[in-house]
């Protein structure tokens, strides 16, 4: 059923009519033409389609829009700001941290969900955090080492 | 470069090549300098095709580059980037001899309307057989740039100097003209006739420098474009109807209840049944409408008793190898050992499932397509629609990861067929069940060593039977004076072998023979009471390979010891796409679940010129993160035709709680031209692991994955 839904998308408010039951993932991809938020499985086990919902990550192919009514979504395109990247992003770049880049705007954005909650982790709590996440080129060493870096320069304090 | 690395290519139709036209092409840039040139020119092929039946290489041109009036240097080449960073390192190799500036390189690829024909990116072929002929159009074009400001400045031509795309006088350095400047107002092509002169590694400015990825800024910030991100005015989304097993064939449908479905449009063509809907998931659910009937066979063989079954279908051997006296090598050794060594069907699961879009327009025909070899698909969808070749545009725009499965896309062909039928573009993405179920598996392999051994520890014969792995990485590269290899079956399978498709995986092969050959050799070093290492430096001539095991042994830290020594440690060594390897590993074995641990992995790999030696280094890390998968868990199940995984929930990839503490060594030899880097580090992860559980427990394991239950049982056995 089309039902009207209205969030924050990437600092701009976004008013939809659209059926409710759909899944986040294909709204933005498809309607919105968002197409940063990759799809690798559907079925919640790959995190390629990661994005944040009031600043935490969730899986969009698992998300139906109607959740995100009212709240505030930030997908990969978003993340920079005024032309500026987010250190995750400048840090994933100085570390080479990917391949063919398919897994990369997930791991991103589930990396600034991690660092949200807990701005200093240790090696074992990125592990922790990232698991869920699959990257098949095998950048995960990289990828850890560019979110320490990111933890370390930010001293705790991220702010977009 | 052998015939098994040709095979890749079996699904192209080489003849039905398209020509392109010069003309057409100058005509598009306006001015320019163009530098045509091939493969063919360095004669690097021609033996090869010679050998090759029908192979058409082109002999006019198969690549270009352009400097333009702005001074920018494009390179044309229908090669594609999946991760592998041939982007970066291309664009290197090309601002070296020409003398530019790297960030003024800019690299179009996978085109086929702006490319020339290209065999297709596999084979870790691009930096060995690509990159020496883009160097000379580099260096050729440099040439020309230099006669051109020879006479605009007036200056002898070994009175100047070419830096960072101006030419200037030696002694007179006000004297100057840029690229840009040189190239404007004019037309000129040239084409390769000889080979120039290529700098050398102690004139490289470019070349050995580690480089970052000139892709990233786009992949970090989502506006990288793969096949399934490309947006078409009234574009439609393709879901298709599937069987439930390969060799299933359908008796009944009924397309009724989807039909229903607002905006869902059912097609047919023959088998072809799909649902087009304006959105992927409206089509998703239109497709759950369908109600179908199959007719499927009863399973034959499942993924227990495919050992059996595939050595009931071996076809004939080919004897790829042989040297000296096999009886005589028997009647020298004290002690003869023989085995047989295992592998499961394994996926290519890229992130990226394999995706494309089609628009038809009239008689031409336009396909945005995730695949590794766009002229292959190029044919195949003319031959689907009845157009002609050149009518059909194939653009591969970043790929999400390859690793040989997307070598052909019939992907593709079925977006063309779906967008001829419903009038407008249509894109195909599979789902991840459908990547699972239509990818070509690494095939299943058996590989069986006997061989002997003298009191002292020299191998006196070796005699290999390579049953369905493929030749790659067969090879024996110790030092055996009485040897034979015979390859049954390649990694194609033969008639009623694979119950589903099989192919080229990451070093197609390699794994499977690397595995074989460095477990068996560990077999040996153990019987006979001396250290792994020492062992295979005792049976080793090559010197390439001696000092890839020294560099591996100093960085690990190897001390010598007979295995099993209970610490966890093992080597292993192979050669890959001219890549020489060794990889020592430290893992722990939990007794009680079974479960391996690596702990450390060390890789030393020598390439010879190592281009970037930043994107070699993420190659073999790649390498040996996504190696530990084929290791310890990846094998696909299977009853017959039906694939039982088809989800990332059953099929375990590499994580990141399994990462071990990974270093790598590149080995300088800068004496040689560079090899391939993007599947060597990978061949030796199955080796090394089954050497260091053995060496932690004592039990030999003889089949890939090595997963939980089987670490239990081989200690079982073992006990």
């Amino acid at each position: 059923m089309s039902q009207t839904i209205q969030f924050n998308l990437n600092g701009k408010t976004t008013k939809l009519s659209v059926d409710g039951d759909r899944m986040l993932l294909w709204v933005l991809r498809t309607d919105l033409e968002l197409t940063g938020t990759k799809f690798g499985c559907g079925e919640g086990f790959c995190g390629a389609c990661t994005v944040l919902v009031n600043s935490e990550a969730v899986r969009s192919c698992q998300t139906a829009v109607k959740e995100v009514q009212g709240k505030e979504v930030v997908t990969i395109e978003g993340l920079a700001k005024n032309g500026k990247l987010h250190p995750l992003q400048k840090a994933f770049i100085e570390h080479d941290a990917l391949q063919c880049g398919f897994c990369t705007p997930g791991m991103i954005l589930n990396a600034y969900s991690l660092l949200r909650e807990n701005p200093q982790p240790t090696y074992p709590e990125i592990v922790d955090e990232m698991e869920d996440n699959l990257c098949r080129c095998g950048s995960h060493k990289r990828m850890i080492e560019a979110i320490q870096a990111v933890a370390t320069e930010m001293k705790g304090g991220m702010n977009r | 470069m052998r015939d098994d690395e040709f095979l890749e290519m079996e699904d192209f139709d080489l003849s039905a090549r398209v020509p392109l036209d010069r003309r057409e092409f100058l005509k598009r840039f306006g001015g320019g300098i163009f530098i045509m040139f091939t493969l063919g020119d360095l004669s690097i092929l021609e033996a090869q095709e010679r050998r090759r039946r029908g192979m058409d290489y082109p002999t006019d041109f198969n690549a270009y580059l352009r400097i333009g009036e702005d001074g920018r240097v494009s390179c044309f080449t229908g090669k594609i980037e999946m991760g592998q960073g041939i982007f970066t390192s291309l664009a290197q190799m090309l601002a070296e001899e020409l003398d530019v500036p790297l960030a003024s390189v800019d690299m179009v690829m996978g085109d086929t309307a702006r490319c020339p024909w290209d065999m297709g990116t596999f084979g870790s072929m691009t930096t060995r057989f690509f990159g020496p002929p883009l160097r000379a159009a580099g260096a050729e074009a440099r040439g020309v740039l230099m006669e051109l400001a020879a006479e605009q400045l007036d200056v002898p031509k070994d009175r100047l100097v070419a830096r960072d795309g101006v030419i200037f006088a030696k002694d007179q350095r006000q004297k100057k003209v840029s690229y840009a400047q040189l190239a404007k107002g004019k037309v000129i092509e040239r084409h390769m006739k000889q080979k120039p002169a290529l700098k050398t590694p102690s004139e490289f400015r470019v070349i050995g420098k580690p480089h970052l990825r000139r892709d990233s800024v786009e992949k970090v910030t989502g506006k990288a474009q793969y096949a399934g991100d490309i947006r078409l005015e009234g574009m439609l989304y393709a879901r298709i109807l599937r069987p439930p097993a390969h060799g299933a064939e359908l008796k009944h449908v009924d397309t009724s209840a989807a039909e229903k479905i607002k905006g869902a449009q059912v097609v047919r063509d023959g088998d072809l049944v799909a649902v087009l809907h304006k959105t992927p998931d409206g089509a998703e659910s239109a497709l759950g409408r369908i109600k179908a009937e199959w007719d499927v066979p009863e399973p034959q063989v499942d993924d227990k008793t495919i050992f059996d079954h595939l050595l009931k279908h071996t076809p004939r051997g080919n004897v790829a190898d042989r040297g000296g006296d096999l009886e005589k090598g028997e009647r020298l050794a004290n002690t003869i050992i023989e085995e047989v060594y295992y592998n499961s069907y394994v996926a290519h699961a890229p992130i990226e499932t394999h995706t494309a879009l089609a628009k038809i327009d009239g008689e031409t025909a336009t396909v945005w397509a995730s695949t590794q070899g766009p002229f292959g698909v190029q044919s195949a969808v003319a031959r689907a629609l009845g157009f002609r070749s050149e009518n059909v545009r194939i653009i591969a725009p970043f790929v999400g990861g390859g690793f040989g499965g997307k070598t052909s896309a019939p992907q593709a062909v079925e977006a063309a067929r779906l967008a001829k039928l419903a009038g407008k573009p249509v894109q195909v993405a599979w789902s991840r069940a459908e990547e699972f179920f239509y990818d070509t598996f690494r095939p299943a392999a058996i590989i069986k060593i006997r061989s002997g051994i003298t009191k002292s520890g020299e191998i006196t014969f070796w005699d290999n039977a390579v049953h369905f792995a493929g030749s790659r990485g067969s090879d024996l590269f110790y030092d055996v004076p009485h040897h034979r290899t015979t390859i049954y079956g390649e990694w194609r399978g033969g008639p009623g072998s694979h119950p589903f498709g099989t192919g080229p995986w990451r070093a197609p092969a390699n794994n499977s023979n690397t595995h074989g050959r460095e477990s068996h050799i560990d077999v040996m070093a153990s019987k006979a009471g001396i250290d792994p290492v020492e062992f295979r430096l005792k049976n080793l001539k090559d010197e390439r390979m001696i000092r890839v095991i020294k560099a591996a042994a100093e960085r690990f830290g190897w001390k010598p010891a007979k295995s099993p020594s209970a610490r966890g440690v093992g080597v292993a060594c192979g050669i890959d796409s001219g890549t020489y390897v060794t990889t020592m590993a430290e893992i722990a074995v939990d007794k009680k679940t079974g479960k391996i641990q690596v702990k450390r992995v060390v890789c030393a790999q020598e390439m010879g010129i190592v281009v970037n030696p930043a994107g070699a280094t993420i190659q073999m890390e790649g390498c040996i993160t996504m190696g530990l998968g084929y290791a310890l868990t990846e094998e696909v199940r299977f009853k017959g035709g039906d694939v039982l995984d088809r989800s990332f929930r059953s099929y375990n990839l590499p994580r990141f709680s399994w990462l071990p503490q990974i270093e790598t060594v590149l080995v300088k030899a800068d004496d040689l031209s560079p090899q391939g880097g993007g599947e060597p580090a990978i061949i030796t992860m199955g080796g090394v692991i089954a050497n260091a559980v053995f060496d932690a427990t004592g039990a030999r394991l003889f089949q890939l994955p090595m997963t939980p239950e089987r670490v239990k049982e081989g200690l079982a056995a073992h006990a």
